[in-house]
């Protein structure tokens, strides 16, 4: 076992964790942070996407060792309190979601998007999602969601 | 994942030391192809010799001639390197096309060149472009560095530092994604540079390699009718559910002339 | 003024809150304290004999806690998994329903086939102690096909050296041959439906966990039907009374059929609670979700229609096998047969049709209901070969489906095949969609595509569906072992704020919000005020769970019955409080009147009055505001409409782009337009993923070719478009609500709409070879260069 320490949205966390141990693993079974998700092992879903250092990276392809001295955001971390981040809000309101299991990876992934491009087309923001499949929703909505979650961001 | 020992390494010679002196140690970039083939039980390495945190391994530098990609250096920053953009926009397109944007944040070209997938991009470009691997111990042309599938020149605990490419007069990488995996099918590198027409085909065959018959055609005549008549053989090309050898070889063909195209 | 969060309004979802900020609650978000962790060792041949299980390595791993074998869950009197479902083969016997253990016993029969269990401290320790059994197999050969199964050689069960389930059909045969033999025109297809792995993005997981003061045992699992796996795992396989097994499926994130079922590891993980006294959970990796998650389709089919010389269709003979898997999975034998050959009339007047169904055992993971299920193969059945007739006669494909549309003035519509559809328009949503997508310009637009060096193509599939599933005294008679009613419980609270318990169960259709505006709508309450409790079989009294787009048709219906009874009671309060009588008692808007009077009072009054009852008329009625319905539908729903789908291929490549695709639906009436597009955009996605990338590939030696994301291909953004979806109202005529079902609507449409799309390209350079789903680009370029 080693010791890890991180900052995770916004709080300074130490925790003890094996070699092999994921930094998804971490935040879900260590931090109980469940918003973060497993939906497959080859790196592929995105569902586990969170921010490390404010990039977008699937946690399910890192060792939470990689992340020590990190400053990590989770989706929990994107509300200020009950009040939603706007591509939170552009989610719900554009019914960007259904069973909503892809659905923080999809958010954060597209945080990172907005945070590079503040007005994407559709053609970038389906590109852009490449990495985060989602089974429900066709992206139809998703889609509308990110081009206005990544406008309001600018608001 | 089976059990093993993290190490971090503080520099290119402390991971030297620290994958020599493992049982079975394994050097680890940005862990895109290495965590999933671990994850899968696919490797039980005893040590993993993290690079993560040299310094000097990441970075690009630009000079009149070269384009200088340090291994740790990720796709990602390829890709939107503004200087890169400039010098090789092909380098910077072919960046921007590997996997999906959380892989391309971690992922990183040293990375890439050692593990040497077949359906890898950049093995194309450093074989298209006529690139020098740079190691810990000498220097490696392109052209000798891969051998094979999963096999390159590197010896055991070998450790890229960086990649040069020199600047091309122009070049242009055609990719034809697997429409699963969206590794390449077949990906064209093709380039006019100093040393004369280079045309590299990655994902077709075991490893990259070079079209040569290709290279000749454009050598005269550098656009894409002067593909014509060239046929690609299928001898040796993969074959899977995705694309049999006979579609790898016609796919070489489109792509390659789509390369050319691109150059402008 | 209607309300704005009423029947009708597109309001905004009350799950989503929990959803965006990651507070949903999925099953392996849960853990149990002193909970330990299920690794289950899988065959690695597809058909292997098991000699020997050496555990004594596996209980050394460090962590390990357990090891169970099939022989040890036989030992205890564990049971198979049983089948819902009996079809009799045309000779009248019975289907060939062979065991299915949870654990393999003497033979393993699929690649992932469970053969144990190591449970132990750890995830890791148990996947450590599961790799460290010893399991001595002498591998047999693979039947990894139909065309294996139909060959003579060998078996999947030694006592069905056939492996052939049933043998089944519906119709009668020699009419419809001699029709097809005397009919001027006659048109025939083969066609294979694409065997598909429905990939829910949540993976399967269970928790099993047993009170040894109560000697209750409690499931936590992925499941759209937790008191149909309740019935079946506590019935069937362990002996469980219902009193004493709980089932809880919390947030289920997508299922698309594949979490219907009663999968092994349910009830494994549920036994070994028990005997080891401490909680036990199992989260499926996406790898063994690729082996072991129930797959979809699977058939191969010759279609026969004939017609006269004006293309009016005459009749219609269909001869499909289907691929059952190494098992019979919970519903998997009603797939090709009843939720299939009923459907093949279509929307058209074909008097005379006959299907032909054999449905074969194979060494591959079992097949069974996923999106759609059956209908989905029965409308690609139907509309490739009205396309494919619309070319042989040289009409156009809108104007031979008009020339044989039932028309709206002939329902309720006996058709030929059992079914009797209620209510539809099929000419309007044919008009809807060829105006959406701009029918009369696709000729300019395929020349203009030609110009650029790319083919063009447009397809139709004028489907129909039947959903609502079903009337238990029909679903009974056919075979089905269980009722598919449905139930609802309205509990109104004091202060008037509303529960309501339904069997229903959410897996991402939204029930919490358009339930709770069905309430809001009656009761005038705001849909803020109003909570779903749905998936915990401890708290909603029974219910059949969310397949068959019947959450809203049947599970509306029930709520609609329940809120009927709690009016009825809440308006004998008001009148008793306005002294008035209850029947000259009108309630709207929330507000009880009494008519030509200033009397009124809320419904929140009522509610106090029902628990503060002070003033109160005891001696009619019992104070307290809850109601509980059970609703069996009359007849099944017919969703219907029309998709369009238009393709540009590339010729260098092969490569299909989408172009274009429109959606016109008939889902009757409509509560949350929202989410019935969103339910659209969906199933279209999964029907695009079906024809163009989806395609689940076993080697002959029974390996699982397309394991992972890897090989198997689902849609990503980038390879959808954005899709045009409207819709129609023709109201369902046998349900309160007047409502049909959404949720498969696009799966079972835009696979037939995109192929027809797809061959009419090819077919505008001549190419008329078959091809089939899904459609790759290397397929479409072998297509075009007679590869």
């Amino acid at each position: 076992m080693a010791t890890v320490s991180m900052t995770i949205n916004g709080k300074q966390v130490t925790g003890d964790v094996e070699g092999r141990t994921l930094l998804v693993d971490f935040l879900r079974e260590d931090q109980r942070l469940t918003g973060t998700h497993v939906g497959c092992d080859t790196s592929q879903c995105g569902a586990c996407t969170v921010h490390v250092d404010g990039k977008a990276v699937k946690s399910c392809t890192m060792l939470a060792l990689q992340a020590d001295g990190a400053a990590v955001t989770t989706i929990e971390g994107l509300a200020d309190g009950d009040v939603l981040h706007p591509m939170q809000e552009a989610f719900r309101e554009h019914h960007g979601l259904q069973c909503g299991f892809c659905t923080p990876g999809m958010i954060m992934s597209a945080t990172a998007l907005a945070a590079r491009n503040a007005a994407p087309t559709e053609a970038d923001v389906r590109h852009h999602l490449e990495g985060n499949l989602c089974r429900c929703t066709g992206y139809h909505n998703i889609v509308k969601a990110v081009m206005a979650g990544a406008r309001a961001m600018q608001a | 994942m089976y059990a093993f020992t993290y190490h971090k390494a503080e520099s290119v010679a402390d991971a030297a030391a620290k994958v020599a002196s493992a049982d079975d140690g394994v050097l680890m970039a940005g862990g895109m192809t290495l965590l999933p083939t671990m994850k899968q039980r696919l490797a039980q390495p005893s040590d993993v010799v993290d690079l993560g945190g040299v310094a000097s391994l990441a970075g690009i530098s630009v000079t009149a001639e070269t384009v200088s990609i340090g291994a740790m250096t990720t796709h990602d920053a390829v890709a939107n390197s503004a200087e890169v953009k400039q010098a090789i926009p092909a380098l910077a397109s072919l960046a921007s096309s590997i996997g999906d944007p959380m892989v391309r944040n971690r992922g990183t070209i040293g990375g890439s060149i050692a593990n040497n997938d077949p359906a890898a991009d950049y093995p194309g470009a450093v074989l298209g472009l006529g690139a020098t691997v740079v190691t810990d111990k000498r220097s490696i042309p392109g052209d000798d560095f891969f051998q094979g599938m999963f096999e390159t020149a590197l010896e055991p605990g070998e450790i890229i530092q960086r990649i040069d490419f020199p600047i091309p007069k122009k070049a242009a990488y055609v990719k034809f994604p697997n429409p699963a995996s969206r590794y390449a099918i077949v990906g064209v590198m093709a380039a006019e540079t100093a040393s004369g027409v280079r045309v590299a085909v990655t994902g077709a065959g075991p490893c990259a390699f070079r079209e040569t018959a290709m290279e000749t055609a454009l050598a005269g005549n550098f656009s894409p009718s002067a593909l014509d008549g060239v046929t690609v053989s299928p001898d040796g090309l993969n074959a899977d559910i995705h694309a049999s050898a006979v579609y790898r070889a016609h796919l070489i063909g489109v792509m390659a002339k789509r390369a050319v195209a691109a150059c402008g | 003024m209607p309300r704005d969060d009423g029947i009708g309004a597109s309001v905004r979802r009350k799950e989503d809150f929990r959803f965006v900020t990651g507070r949903g609650t999925y099953t392996d978000d849960i853990n149990r304290y002193g909970q330990t962790y299920a690794a289950f060792a899988r065959s690695p041949y597809a058909h292997a004999r098991i000699d020997g299980i050496d555990t004594a390595a596996a209980q050394a791993v460090a962590g390990v806690v357990a090891v169970f074998t099939g022989d040890d869950l036989a030992a205890a009197g564990v049971n198979g998994l049983p089948c819902g479902w009996q079809i009799h083969s045309k000779n009248g016997e019975p289907m060939a329903e062979p065991g299915h253990p949870p654990l393999a016993q003497g033979k393993a029969r699929y690649v992932g086939d469970a053969v144990a269990v190591v449970i132990a401290e750890t995830r890791a320790a148990a996947k450590a102690g599961a790799e460290a059994l010893e399991i001595a197999y002498t591998p047999l050969a693979a039947v990894a096909s139909i065309r294996a199964a139909k060959a003579a050689g060998a078996a999947v069960f030694d006592d069905i050296p056939s492996n052939n389930c049933y043998d089944w059909e519906l119709g009668d045969r020699a009419d419809i041959d001699a029709a097809i033999a005397a009919a001027p025109q006659t048109v025939t297809l083969s066609l294979v439906n694409n065997r598909l792995v429905p990939n829910a993005m949540e993976p399967r997981s269970a928790i099993g966990d047993y009170d040894t003061a109560t000697g209750e045992h409690t499931l936590f699992t992925t499941s759209q039907n937790p008191h149909v796996i309740r019935l079946l795992m506590g019935a069937f396989v362990l002996g469980i009374p219902e009193h004493k097994l709980r089932v809880v499926a919390p947030d289920v994130g997508g299922g698309f059929g594949s979490k219907i079922f009663h999968y092994a590891e349910e009830a494994v993980v549920t036994w070994a609670a028990a005997k080891i006294r401490r909680p036990v959970k199992w989260t499926s990796d996406r790898s063994e979700a690729f082996l072991t998650d129930a797959h979809g389709r699977d058939h191969e089919t010759t279609v026969t229609l004939a017609m006269d010389n004006d293309g009016k269709f005459l009749a219609l003979k269909v001869i499909t096998d289907a691929n059952m898997g190494a098992y019979l999975s919970t519903f998997a034998p009603c797939v090709p047969t009843y939720l299939y050959a009923t459907l093949l009339a279509g929307q058209y007047t074909t008097p005379k049709i006959f299907a032909g169904v054999n449905a074969w055992f194979t060494n591959t993971c079992p097949v069974d209901a996923y999106r759609g299920a059956g209908r989905p193969e029965a409308t690609y059945v139907v509309e490739r070969i009205v396309e494919e007739a619309a070319r042989h006669l040289n009409i156009d494909p809108a104007e031979l489906r008009r020339r044989n549309f039932i028309s709206p003035d002939a329902f309720p519509y006996q058709t030929p095949v059992a079914l009797e559809y209620d209510s539809g328009n099929y000419a309007g949503t044919l008009a809807l969609a060829t105006k959406a997508i701009d029918y009369d310009g696709f000729k300019a637009r395929q020349a203009a595509s030609k110009a650029a060096g790319k083919l063009r193509g447009i397809g139709f599939s004028a489907y129909i569906e039947a959903c609502g599933i079903a009337p238990s005294a029909v679903v009974g008679s056919l075979g089905a072992r269980a009722g598919l009613y449905e139930s609802g419980a309205v509990r109104v609270h004091p202060t008037g704020s509303v529960t309501f318990y339904t069997g229903s169960h959410s897996h991402g259709q939204g029930h919490e919000t358009t339930f709770a505006q069905v309430i809001a709508e009656r009761l005038g309450v705001s849909v803020e005020n109003v909570d779903v409790v749905h998936g915990d079989t401890s708290k909603v009294q029974f219910g059949m769970g969310t397949y068959g787009s019947r959450s809203l048709a049947v599970g509306g219906s029930a709520l609609s019955k329940a809120l009927d009874k709690v009016e009825a009671k809440a308006k004998k309060i008001a009148a008793h409080l306005m002294e008035a009588s209850d029947a000259d008692v009108e309630f709207k808007d929330g507000v009880f009147t009494v008519a030509g009077t200033d009397k009124s009072v809320a419904f929140g009054d009522v509610a106090l009055t029902a628990y503060v009852p002070h003033n109160f008329p005891h001696d009619e009625l019992e104070p307290g505001l809850e109601e509980q319905a059970f609703y069996d539908p009359k007849n099944f729903t017919y969703p219907a409409g029309c998709h369009i789908c238009e393709v540009e291929i590339d010729p260098d490549t092969g490569v299909i782009e989408i172009a274009n695709f429109v959606a016109a639906d008939d889902f009757g009436n409509i509560v949350n337009p929202m989410i019935v597009e969103g339910q659209v955009h969906g199933g279209i996605a999964q029907g695009v993923g079906q024809a163009l990338m989806e395609g689940c590939v076993y080697g002959e030696d029974g390996q699982l070719v397309t394991g992972s994301y890897m090989d198997y291909c689902l849609p990503r953004a980038d390879n959808l478009p954005n899709f045009k979806v409207s819709t129609q109202v023709t109201p369902c005529p046998h349900n309160p609500l007047g409502v049909k079902g959404c949720g498969e609507a696009g799966a079972i449409a835009a696979p037939a709409a995109v192929m027809n799309a797809v061959t009419d390209a090819l077919r505008s350079v001549g190419v008329t070879k078959p091809i089939d789903m899904p459609a790759t680009p290397s397929k479409v370029w072998a297509a075009l260069n007679g590869a």
